[in-house]
C-alpha cells in the first residue's frame, strides 16, 4: 500500500480493489459488451458474405405481386419494398457494401491521418506547422455539410464514395498520432536510436510508430463506425450509394413517404445501422480499456 | 476516557479491501498537547488522520474498527467510529478539524478564500453570508495574512503557497475546534515558511487550547513542535513517547534507524554523530514478514524469536511504549 | 488575459483564412468547377460558356480569383443565388433562425439532461444506473439521427398523434403554442447525441473533481453533501464542459442538417440540401463558409467564456 498524503484515498482504494490483469485480452474480455460486440460484428459480416447466395431470392429480384409484404407473414422474411424485392437479401447486400466501405475508408483515412501525423509530430516546423493548422480548418466544417458540398461534384459511385468518406475523417487521427509521436519523440529511447545513428525513417517505423500502436487501434475500431454512420447519412439524403446497388443508408431513402403504410422499411435497416455502429464503438471502448490501462479507472 | 483527554483512540484499524493500511492503534491526547505521528509514505499515518474524521472511502472501499472517542466543548463524548454520516458532518469542522499536506489543491480553484474560510462558520454558527465574511477576515488577519480583509475576494492561485496554508489554518480554525489534525502541513513549503507556520500552530494553540494530532515524516519539525511522538511502521505504532525520550533514549531498533538517518536536530555540528541509512524497504503490506515487521531490517534480528510472533506493545516506562521483544537488549547494548 | 484573447484572436484569423482557402477550392478544383452549372443545361455552346467564364472571371489565375473572391466575401457580398438571384447572406440569415432555435433548445435539454446524468453516473460510480447510462450514451452515439427522427415520426407522429411529422409551424396558426409543439420532436432527436456527449463527459470531469483535495478540505470542514457535491464539485466540473460544447458545435450543426431534413424544418441544413440539388454552388460555398465560421466563432466564444469561468485564466502566464 502506498499511500502517501498527496495519493487521494479513493484511488488508493480503487486500485486495490481491481487489481490490474496482465493480460491485454484478459482486460478486453472483462469488458462483456466489448467481447459481445465482436461476436455480433463477425456475425452480422459473416452473415452479409454467406447468406444472400442461400437466400429464395435476389436482392435485385422485382416481384410487383409481392409489393410492400409485411414481414413474418410470408415467404420473405423481413418483407418487400415497393418494388417487391426481399428486404433480407437487400438488408445483407447492403451490408456487403456498408461494411466495406467503412472498412475501406476506414484503412484510407488512417493512412492518411497516420501519414500527416507522423510527418508533422516528427518533423514539425513550418510544414508540420501549417499541415497540423490545415487539419484544424478542416474539423471547423461540419463534417455532413462538407461530404454533401464535395458529393455534389461526384459521380457517385462505391469507389468514390470511399474516398469522400476518407477524406472528411482522417483529421482526428493525424491529431491523434502528431501528439503521439511529438511526446515519444522526446523520450530516451528515440533519443538514444537517433544518437547511434539510425535514420529518419528507422526512427520513425521502427522506434516511435510500434509505440503509438493502442491509440491508433482504438481509433480506427471507432472510425469504422464513424464511416458506416458517414456512409448511411450521405446514401438517406441521396447523394451516397446510388440505387440499384443497396446500402443501409439508401434503402432508408425513401422509407420516410411510407412510414403510415411499411414501417419496417425504415426500422429494419436503420437497426442494422445501429447494431453495426454500437458494436465497433464498445469494441473501441474495451480496447481502450485493454491496451491503454491508465485509461481504465474511467 | 479520562477527563482531561479530548480524543482517545482505541484499537483503531482501517483497511482497503483485504489490505490492512492500519492495524490496532491506540493513543490519547490532552487538550493543548501536541502529539506527532512519525512514520515513512505507507507506514500508515495519513490513513490513521483521516480515518479518525472517516476522510476514507467509504463503507465497502474503506473498513474503520475500533474506537476513537473525541470530547467535544461541551463535553460529550462521542465515538467517531460508530457516529452517524450526519453526526460526523456536525463534528467536523465545528469540533475536529483538519490542515492538509498541498495548500495548492486542498483550496477550491473557483471560490474567493474568505468564503471558502466563511463557509463552515455559515454551517456550523448560522451566520449569515455577511457575518461570516466579516469573521473569516478577523480569523485571516489571525492568521498573519496582511491586509486581510481586502485579501476576503483574492482566489486561491493569487496567494504563495505560505498564505494558502494560512488560509487553510484559519479555515480548519474557524470554530474553534477542540482537536485539530494536521497532516504534514509544512511539507510542500519552504524551510523559512515552514518555522512561520509551526509558530502560527504553536500560538494558536496555547489560544484555542486545542488538541494537536501533528502528521508528519520530518524529525526537524517533531522536535520543534511535538510534546509526545508516536513512530508507526508498516501500519503498526512501534514506539510512542515523550518527544525528549524519544530522541535521547530510542528503543525500538526502527525508531533508532530514523533517527540516525537524518541530521539530529537536538544535537551541535561537532555532536552530529554519522548518518546512517536503513538498509531495505518498506515490506508489501499484502506479503508482510512472518513476525516482526521490521525484522528483515533490523540490527537486532534474532532468528527463531523475531520472525516467529509479531511483538506485543510493551511498557518500557509509564509513558514509554515499544513494540519489539528484545528492546531491553536494545536498550542494554546503546 | 487580454494578451490570451488577443493570441487567441489571431488564431482564429489564421484558421478563418484556411476555412476559406479550403471552401474555395472545394468549389473551383472540383471537376468542372463553377461553370458546370451553366455546362449541364446542355443548350450552351462552348462560345458561351467561355464568354461566360470571362465575364465571372474564371478564365484568370486561381490566387488571383480567391483573392477577390475572399475580398468580397469580407465586404459581405457572398454573390447571388443561381435559382432567384437573391443575394447569398440575405438567404442565409432568413434561414438561420430556425437552425438556431433548434440547436439553441436542443443543446437546453441536452445540457439539463446529460449533466445531471453524467453527475449521477459520477457520484454512484459502477452502480446499475451509472452502467445503463454508459451504454445508454454508447448506442445512443451509434443511432443514425435520421432514422431516430423517423422512429420519433412513426411513434409520436404516426402512432399516438401526439406531435406533427414535420414544419415549424402549422400555417395559419403561428402562436407559440403552435411552435412548442412542432418543436418537440426535431428538438429531442437532435438533442439525442448533445445529451449522450454531456453525459460522458460530465460524468467523467465530476470523477475528476471528486478526487480532488478541495473535496476533501470541504468534507473536512463539515458541510452537507449536498453543499459539497452542487457548490464545489459541480462548480469545478462544468468549466471544461463550456470547451466540449464549443467542439460538439460541428456535430450538433451535422445533426441540425439531418433533423431538418427528416422533419422539414425550415432551416440552413435544409436550404443546404436543397442548395445542392439545384446546384446553386454560390450558396453552397456560402453555407460552407458560413457554418465553418460559426464552429470558429463557437470555440473562439467557449474560450472566452471559459477563461471568465475559471478564475485561474486570469493568472499572469
Amino acid at each position: 500500500m502506498s499511500t502517501t498524503a498527496s495519493t487521494p484515498p479513493a484511488g488508493a482504494a480503487a486500485q486495490v480493489i481491481r487489481p490490474r490483469g496482465p493480460g491485454a485480452f484478459r482486460r478486453f474480455s472483462r469488458h462483456r459488451l466489448a467481447a459481445l460486440s465482436l461476436v455480433l460484428i463477425l456475425s452480422l459480416t459473416l452473415a452479409c458474405i454467406i447468406v444472400p447466395p442461400l437466400l429464395p431470392f435476389s436482392d435485385t429480384e422485382i416481384d410487383i405481386m409481392q409489393r410492400f409484404a409485411s414481414p413474418f407473414t410470408g415467404p420473405h422474411l423481413l418483407g418487400t419494398d415497393p418494388l417487391g424485392r426481399d428486404t433480407l437479401a437487400r438488408l445483407l447486400m447492403a451490408g456487403r457494401i456498408s461494411l466495406s466501405v467503412g472498412f475501406s475508408a476506414m484503412a484510407i483515412s488512417m493512412v492518411i491521418g497516420i501519414a500527416v501525423g507522423l510527418y508533422a509530430g516528427f518533423y514539425g516546423g513550418r510544414i508540420g506547422a501549417i499541415l497540423m493548422r490545415f487539419v484544424d480548418a478542416m474539423l471547423c466544417f461540419p463534417s455532413i455539410f462538407l461530404l454533401l458540398a464535395i458529393s455534389a461534384f461526384l459521380q457517385p459511385s462505391v469507389g468514390s464514395i470511399i474516398m469522400l468518406i476518407a477524406a472528411t475523417s482522417w483529421m482526428e487521427v493525424a491529431r491523434l498520432v502528431e501528439a503521439q509521436i511529438r511526446a515519444l519523440r522526446a523520450r530516451d529511447f528515440a533519443v538514444a536510436a537517433r544518437a547511434i545513428g539510425a535514420s529518419d525513417r528507422r526512427v520513425m517505423f521502427r522506434e516511435l510508430l510500434p509505440n503509438a500502436v493502442a491509440p491508433i487501434v482504438v481509433a480506427a475500431t471507432l472510425n469504422v463506425a464513424h464511416a458506416i454512420l458517414a456512409e448511411s447519412y450521405i446514401s438517406f439524403l441521396g447523394y451516397g450509394i446510388q440505387p440499384p446497388t443497396p446500402s443501409w443508408g439508401n434503402m432508408l431513402e425513401n422509407a420516410q413517404s411510407y412510414l403510415t403504410s411499411a414501417p419496417w422499411l425504415a426500422i429494419i435497416p436503420g437497426a442494422a445501422i445501429t447494431l453495426a455502429v454500437t458494436g465497433f464503438n464498445f469494441i473501441g471502448d474495451g480496447l481502450r480499456d485493454a491496451l491503454d490501462p491508465r485509461q481504465e479507472a474511467r | 476516557m479520562e477527563a482531561d483527554t479530548v480524543l482517545e483512540v482505541r484499537n483503531f484499524s482501517v483497511s482497503f479491501g483485504i489490505l490492512p493500511a492500519v492495524r490496532d492503534v491506540s493513543f490519547s491526547l490532552k487538550p493543548g498537547e501536541t502529539l506527532a505521528l512519525v512514520g515513512e509514505s505507507g507506514s500508515g499515518k495519513s490513513v490513521t488522520s483521516l480515518g479518525i474524521l472517516k476522510l476514507t472511502p467509504p463503507a465497502p472501499f474503506c473498513r474503520i474498527e475500533g474506537q476513537a472517542l473525541l470530547r467535544t466543548r461541551k463535553g460529550d463524548v462521542v465515538d467517531l467510529v460508530t457516529a452517524s454520516a450526519d453526526a460526523m458532518r456536525g463534528l467536523r469542522g465545528r469540533e475536529a478539524a483538519m490542515i492538509f499536506q498541498e495548500p495548492m489543491t486542498s483550496l477550491n480553484p473557483v471560490h474567493p478564500v474568505g468564503a471558502q474560510v466563511g463557509e463552515a462558520l455559515r454551517f456550523h454558527q448560522g451566520l449569515s453570508k455577511r457575518a461570516a465574511l466579516a469573521q473569516a477576515a478577523e480569523l485571516l488577519d489571525l492568521v498573519g495574512i496582511p491586509d486581510a480583509r481586502r485579501r476576503l475576494g483574492a482566489f486561491p492561485h493569487e496567494l504563495s503557497g505560505g498564505m494558502r496554508q494560512r488560509v487553510m489554518i484559519a479555515l480548519a480554525l474557524a470554530c474553534e475546534p477542540v482537536l485539530l489534525i494536521a497532516d504534514e502541513p509544512t511539507t510542500a513549503l519552504d524551510v523559512t515558511i515552514q518555522a512561520q507556520i509551526l509558530e502560527l500552530l504553536q500560538r494558536l494553540q496555547q489560544r484555542t487550547k486545542m488538541g494537536v494530532l501533528f502528521i508528519t515524516h520530518n524529525l526537524g519539525v517533531v522536535a520543534e513542535i511535538a510534546d509526545r511522538v508516536m513512530v508507526m511502521y508498516a501500519g503498526r505504532v512501534v514506539e510512542q513517547a515523550p518527544v525528549r525520550r524519544l530522541f535521547h533514549a530510542p528503543l525500538m531498533p526502527y525508531t533508532r534507524g530514523l533517527l540516525r538517518s537524518v541530521p539530529r536536530p537536538d544535537f551541535s555540528g561537532a555532536e552530529q554523530p554519522p548518518l546512517e541509512a536503513i538498509p531495505g524497504s518498506v515490506p508489501d503490506p499484502l506479503a508482510p514478514p512472518p513476525g516482526c515487521s521490521f525484522s528483515p531490517r533490523c540490527g537486532h534480528f534474532a532468528p527463531g524469536l523475531c520472525d516467529s510472533v509479531s511483538p506485543p506493545l510493551s511498557v518500557a516506562e509509564p509513558d514509554h511504549l515499544v513494540r519489539c521483544a528484545r528492546w531491553a537488549d536494545v536498550a542494554g547494548a546503546a | 488575459m487580454s494578451g490570451y484573447v488577443v493570441r487567441r484572436l489571431g488564431q482564429s484569423l489564421v484558421l478563418l483564412l484556411m476555412v476559406s482557402m479550403i471552401g474555395f477550392a472545394i468549389l473551383h478544383l472540383a471537376p468542372g468547377g463553377p461553370l458546370s452549372q451553366f455546362a449541364a443545361g446542355g443548350d450552351m455552346t462552348q462560345e458561351d460558356l467561355d464568354r461566360i467564364a470571362v465575364q465571372l472571371g474564371l478564365d484568370r489565375p486561381l490566387p488571383l480569383q480567391y483573392v477577390e473572391w475572399l475580398w468580397r466575401m469580407l465586404q459581405g457580398d457572398w454573390g447571388r443565388s443561381y435559382r432567384d438571384q437573391q443575394p447569398v447572406l440575405h438567404i442565409i440569415g432568413s434561414h438561420i433562425g430556425a437552425t438556431l432555435e433548434l440547436m439553441l433548445t436542443s443543446t437546453l435539454v441536452a445540457m439539463m439532461i446529460g449533466a445531471w446524468v453524467g453527475i449521477l453516473g459520477a457520484i454512484r460510480r459502477y452502480s446499475i444506473f451509472d452502467s445503463l447510462a454508459t451504454i445508454g450514451a454508447m448506442v445512443a452515439l451509434s443511432i443514425p439521427t435520421f432514422w431516430f427522427g423517423l422512429v420519433v415520426i412513426y411513434v409520436f407522429s404516426v402512432g399516438l398523434e401526439w406531435l406533427p411529422a414535420g414544419n415549424r409551424y402549422t400555417i395559419g396558426d403561428e402562436s407559440l403554442l403552435d411552435r412548442l409543439h412542432h418543436l418537440i420532436g426535431p428538438c429531442m432527436v437532435l438533442a439525442l447525441v448533445s445529451t449522450a456527449v454531456w453525459s460522458r463527459y460530465m460524468r467523467s470531469s465530476m470523477l475528476d473533481v471528486i478526487n480532488q483535495d478541495y473535496i476533501r478540505t470541504a468534507r473536512s470542514k463539515g458541510l452537507p453533501e449536498r453543499r459539497i457535491l452542487l457548490n464545489h464539485a459541480v462548480r469545478n466540473a462544468l468549466l471544461p464542459m463550456i470547451t466540449i460544447t464549443g467542439l460538439h458545435l460541428p456535430a450538433l450543426l451535422s445533426g441540425a442538417l439531418v433533423t431538418e431534413t427528416v422533419f422539414t424544418w425550415p432551416g440552413m441544413g435544409r436550404l443546404f440540401l436543397d442548395s445542392i440539388s439545384y446546384r446553386d454552388y454560390p450558396v453552397v460555398m456560402g453555407i460552407l463558409v458560413f457554418t465553418s465560421v460559426m464552429v470558429l466563432a463557437g470555440s473562439l466564444i467557449a474560450d472566452l467564456l471559459y477563461s471568465i469561468a475559471d478564475p485561474r485564466m486570469g493568472a499572469p502566464g
